[in-house]
């Protein structure tokens, strides 16, 4: 599997660190109640199908990634930058 | 300055090695520059960083991903988002960095003592390094000067296209060893030469 890194194009798997699922929001500590906490934690949807995901290219130019990957072709769907406005 | 040993020991054994018939198919070399450091930039004064660093070394810089610059006393390229790796000739380098680059702009660390470099030079330069790392050496894909952050497996690297055949490699001081080990390995086919 290929991902292409918005600054060093693409680069083998072996490259990068998987860090998680992308699609969840941290609860509020203010307001938060240990149900949300509990879901934010450990409850995840498991699609098949286009997913958002964490990934590093720890191996490369280090930078975090925000990858759409397909968890049942394993296509590439999208990578960017992680932090907002961070250039490519 | 405090002087440093070469990190590669008894494993660095000048001469001619590994298969003997022709010209050696590369030159292999410990390269390490008095000065290394890494340059890193706030989001947003990446341009101001690579101006900087331009000042300071006289290279023509900019902040597009893996651009990089070589002249007979320093060298710089990009490793990452607004990070470039700038290597020179004297250790008076780090410093007049440090002094260049405000500290709204980004930070400069030094690792002169903690990074190698190792040159690999030749007509199967690129051939070597392709059994070594995943990433495309040729000339259309790797321009000199430019640079490239890999892995070779868990050992870091920093790759800069020194020459139209020639590359330098920077990795971890601690690491160094073990990489020239294997560096020397792939060579072995093409017939190599340690200067
Ligand atoms: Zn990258």
């Amino acid at each position: 599997m290929l991902i292409p890194c918005p600054y060093c194009g693409p680069r083998d798997l072996a490259e990068y660190t998987y860090q998680g699922d992308a699609t969840r929001a941290r609860p509020d500590p203010a307001t938060a109640g240990q149900a949300a906490w509990n879901a934010y934690v450990y409850e995840r949807a498991n699609p098949a199908g286009p997913h958002r995901e964490h990934w590093q290219h720890a191996g490369g130019c280090r930078a975090h990634l925000v990858v759409t990957r397909d968890t049942v072709s394993h296509a590439v769907l999208a990578v960017a930058p992680a932090r907002a406005g961070e250039p490519s | 300055m405090v002087e440093r040993d070469s990190p590669l020991g008894p494993l660095r054994r000048p001469g001619r090695h590994g298969h003997s018939r022709g010209a050696p198919g590369v030159r292999l070399a410990e390269v390490t520059p008095a000065a290394i450091c890494e340059a890193a930039a706030w989001p947003g004064a990446e341009a101001a960083l690579a101006e900087a660093i331009g000042a300071t070394t006289g290279l023509g810089l900019d902040a597009t991903p893996g651009a990089g610059a070589r002249s007979a006393e320093a060298a710089a390229f990009g490793i990452g988002p607004g990070r470039f790796l700038v290597t020179g000739r004297h250790d008076g380098l780090v410093a007049a960095l440090a002094a260049a680059v405000p500290a709204d702009t980004g930070t400069v660390t030094d690792l002169s003592h903690g990074r190698t470099v190792m040159r690999i030079a030749g007509p199967r330069a690129e051939w070597v390094l392709g059994k070594l790392f995943a990433i495309d050496f040729a000339a259309h894909a790797f321009a000199v000067g430019a640079g490239r952050a890999t892995a070779h497996h868990d050992i870091a690297a920093q790759i800069q296209r020194s020459a139209g055949d020639a590359f330098d490699v920077c990795v971890f001081r601690s690491f160094a060893r073990a990489f020239w080990a294997g560096l020397c390995a792939a060579a072995e086919e093409v017939g190599y030469e340690v200067l």
